[in-house]
């Protein structure tokens, strides 16, 4: 029999597919608009394979149902906006000093406190910045279409297990609701059985799983451990498309809907001979530091311009990143406000017209 | 008056107890007199005697007990405070295999963690809770806990537990029994040899109970915690069975298990990627008559559609059989709704878009092509993305004829009375297409390339309806009235 893998989903249904097909067993979550279809996706979908779905009693139950899914051994999604991550964050921190893996999904919403239910992203810093109490990191995929949502979901469980730690994949409210046609990839045929599981016999003993460190010794012990790994990804695995970077005197750094948007933009300065570029981060932590210092050491660009549908919070790390060799100027949007082309471009204008002084 | 009660020790314990750090190895973190070290040495036996250990997991709370795994050899997870019975919840239901022990004590339950529990309770989750009682949050030095006695004093309540302003003792056991799906609830006392051999009999019952699948049970213990308290043995016993025992009664408030048949696993995960096609696919039709991106020039410039009306009008709806003519064409499309109040408000409005290069910006604020208005309230709302050379299409029976800019396209069409007259008002959206076929065609359409549209339609509606031939029926005669109505 032959199926038919090119679907016309929505960002948030297409997560779901990918998160079954790359072999995920237990979805637990709290509905919440814009996220909401991934909660009635999974329950539609992850029952027809006997998987297990549950609508918890809030974000908090979820995450922590993940942390017994995950303890037990299988692979597991949640997903929600803004408000409801940051219930789950006291449950994040625990995973990451269990050294747990776990796939979340925010589909971002507009804040500070209810907000609304608009495109902003404004969940950077509780995301890439650790969100709860301790030193610690998740990895931040960030999807700008359908076909990422499904296939950084893919990404986000297998680099998470790899390195044991929970992965977010973050995508804005419009990336969430939007459709278009996704290429669904073959289901996974792996045995996921992880060696770390709770229960599994080891020399007659039964394993456990904890994050309490009651020497201070050994907290530290454990803390410069998970740096290290964290130094170990930032050096192997920052993603990012550079689009006519090469020559661009302005370099637009944008991720999700704002990179739509921002190489739309590009097209049209381009057409009016104004060299403007594109960095997309495809992943935010660990942030594409190597392909900015690129730029900076090129000596082509002269201005960066951080895009976001925030007050400015990807911002800081783009400041890092070019360690103050060139001037990094902010064109944002807030409260759901989503940035036009035209704004883009006149945005860039203006830092042009500014450099040409 | 208590009596020492010795036990051996269970081979669910470690021996020595390697995994507590330090010199002490032998001996539990436990004050002296405490009651969790006795609850263990229970629930240890219980493990034993009911053969389930190679398949039990502990979820060990924040409180006295955090440490449980120093001593279980089962599998275990120390976790937040509070959350124990949601992570038992996602461990039994990922491995429904294992038998779940969710431990906590009074503070972990009836505060923080309240509505974990009682949530997991009213679930029936597969798991048993052993619920320790011992009037205060011991780990942390002897705080009031929500099952504190009036005028009992603690480190916060220094003047004594004040109903008026604190509460009454929370009843646990009475609050789950409210509930339909508990199979046993049951509340005991480690005071005296007596009351420690009925505990032993409400924690088998519960390990039983865990190992026949039974559901959910819970076994309060009032529990001895001299430290706190500044109470000797034999004075926090009295204090428990004389005051604590006032609030909280012992024995069984409910025992189902009997009725409860064994509960069966639950059916093997699907796997099988074939299989696992099968039930996430579509089938591939046969007969598709898929026109392909290359018949459609047109497309070759990206293409924005925008359809605005009321919720119900099918405004969604028509937008999403345009993007799945896109798909089926193999051409680039993206579909944004309007979503959440906006749609309450009854406005509904989508944006479509057809490029057989990449699409930049889902949305469309500017430049529309073709703006579809169901209603005046959205036509007011959205024409001014209309591009200057776009095309206005409108529902000429609830509206006036809009006036239009110089190169701008008006067309009126009333597809409810199409739909009608084929028998099915649901089928107004195959009447604008089949309209758009005509329009379109004037518009810039080459002749294939009308062809082609109408061969997408088919595609599309017919992958949507197959299994309703007599729906599928109607909407192909709407499209052909639709195409008439627009040619006249
Ligand atoms: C989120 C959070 N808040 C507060 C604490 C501090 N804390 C640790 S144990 C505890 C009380 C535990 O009391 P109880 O559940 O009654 O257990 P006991 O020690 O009495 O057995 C508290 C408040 C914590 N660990 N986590
Ligand atoms: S403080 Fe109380 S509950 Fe905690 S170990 Fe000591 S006696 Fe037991
Ligand atoms: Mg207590």
């Amino acid at each position: 029999m032959k199926y038919n893998h090119r679907l016309l989903l929505k960002g948030n249904e297409a997560a779901v597919y990918g998160a079954l097909l790359a072999g995920c067993d237990c979805y637990f979550g709290y509905p919440i608009t814009p996220a909401s279809e991934i909660a009635q996706a999974a329950a539609l979908l992850f029952p027809k394979l006997h998987r297990t779905f549950i609508q918890a009693e809030s974000e908090i139950g979820a995450i922590n149902m993940i942390i017994g899914g995950v303890a037990a051994g299988h692979r597991c999604l949640t997903a929600s906006s803004g408000l409801g991550i940051s219930l789950k964050q006291e449950g994040v921190s625990y995973l990451a000093g269990y050294e747990m893996p776990a796939v979340i999904l925010d589909i971002t919403r507009g804040g500070p406190g209810l907000g609304n239910i608009g495109p902003e992203q404004a969940d950077y810093f509780q995301l890439v910045k650790g969100g709860g109490h301790g030193s610690y990191k998740c990895l931040v995929f960030t999807p700008n279409s359908v076909q990422e949502m499904c296939d950084m979901t893919v990404d986000a469980f297998h680099m998470a297990e790899k390195y044991r730690m929970p992965a977010y994949v973050m995508a804005d409210g419009v990336i969430g609701q939007m459709m278009e046609s996704v290429e669904l990839p073959e289901p996974a045929t792996d045995v996921y059985d992880p060696e770390w599981k709770m229960g599994r016999i080891v020399d007659g003993k039964a394993n456990y799983i904890t994050s309490i460190y009651m020497e201070h010794d050994d907290l530290e012990a454990q803390n410069v451990k998970l740096q290290k790994k964290y130094r170990e990804i930032e050096a192997k695995e920052q993603r990012c498309e550079n689009y006519l970077t090469d020559d661009a005197e302005l370099v637009i750094v944008a991720y999700g809907i704002c990179s739509r948007i921002a190489r739309g933009a590009v097209d049209q300065l381009r057409a009016e001979g104004l060299k403007v570029g594109l960095i997309r981060p495809q992943m935010v932590y660990p942030f594409p530091v190597d392909a900015l210092q690129k730029i900076v050491k090129g000596g082509k660009a002269k201005a960066v311009m951080s895009l976001e549908m925030s007050a400015g919070q990807m911002i800081e790390d783009v400041k890092l990143a070019v360690e103050c060799k060139l001037p990094v100027v902010l064109c944002n949007r807030m409260g759901g406000n989503v940035p036009g082309g035209d704004e883009v471009c006149a945005a860039a204008k203006k830092v042009l017209k500014e450099l040409a002084k | 008056m208590s009596e020492k009660v010795k036990f051996g020790r269970s081979a669910v314990f470690f021996d020595p107890f390697e995994r507590r750090p330090g010199p002490i190895k032998k001996n539990m973190h436990y004050c002296p007199g405490c009651g969790h070290g006795i609850l263990h040495k229970l629930i240890a036996e219980a493990i034993e005697e009911y053969g389930i250990q190679g398949k039990t997991v502990i979820i060990a709370p924040v409180g006295c007990a955090v440490f449980a795994y120093y001593y279980f050899n089962v599998g275990s997870i120390s976790v937040p405070h509070g959350r124990a019975p949601a992570v038992a919840t996602g461990a039994s239901r990922a491995n429904p295999e294992s038998f779940v022990i969710s431990y906590q004590g009074d503070g972990d339950l009836a505060a923080i963690g309240f509505n974990e529990f009682i949530q997991a309770a009213n679930r029936g989750e597969k798991i048993s809770v052993f619920f320790v009682n011992n009037s205060n949050y011991g780990m942390t030095g002897g705080q009031m806990a929500p099952t504190t006695l009036p005028g009992q004093i603690t480190t916060t309540s220094p003047y004594g537990r004040n109903p008026e302003t604190d509460g009454f003792p929370t009843k646990v056991c009475e609050i789950v029994n409210a509930l339909e799906a508990p199979v046993y609830i049951e509340r005991v006392a480690l005071t005296s040899t007596a009351n420690i051999l009925k505990a032993k009999k409400a924690v088998n019952k519960a390990i039983e109970n865990l190992r026949d699948r039974k559901g959910f049970s819970l076994v309060e213990v009032l529990s001895p915690c001299p430290i706190n308290l500044k109470m000797n043995a034999d004075q926090v016993n009295d204090f428990i069975d004389e005051k604590m025992t006032k609030f909280f009664p012992l024995g069984c408030l409910r025992d189902r298990s009997a009725a409860t048949p064994v509960g069966e696993l639950p059916p093997a995960i699907i796997r099988e990627p074939e299989e696992v096609k099968s039930l996430l696919l579509p089938g591939i039709s046969e007969n598709s008559n898929a026109a392909d991106a290359s018949k459609f020039a047109v497309f070759s410039k990206e293409r924005r559609v925008k359809i605005c009306g009321f919720g119900g009008q099918g405004v969604l709806s028509l937008g999403l059989n345009l993007a799945n003519m896109g798909r089926l064409s193999k051409l680039n499309v993206s579909w944004m709704p309007s979503y959440g109040p906006e749609q309450r408000g009854g406005a509904a409005s989508c944006a479509v878009i057809v490029n057989s290069g990449a699409i930049s910006s889902p949305m469309v604020d500017r430049d529309c092509d073709l703006l579809i208005a169901m209603t005046q309230t959205g036509l007011d709302k959205f024409r001014h993305v209309l591009g200057g050379n776009g095309i206005l299409v409108y529902d000429h029976s609830t509206m006036a004829k809009p006036e239009v800019g110089a190169n701008q396209k008006v067309y009126g069409l009333d597809a409810l009375a199409i739909a009608n007259s084929v028998g099915n008002p649901k089928c107004a959206n195959s009447a604008i297409i089949g309209a758009l076929s005509v329009i379109l065609r004037e518009n810039g359409f080459s002749e294939s390339e009308e062809k082609a549209f109408d061969a997408a339609y088919l595609d599309a509606i017919t992958e949507n309806f197959a299994a309703k031939p007599a729906v599928l029926k109607q909407n192909l005669e709407a499209f052909a009235a639709g195409k008439k109505a627009a040619l006249a």
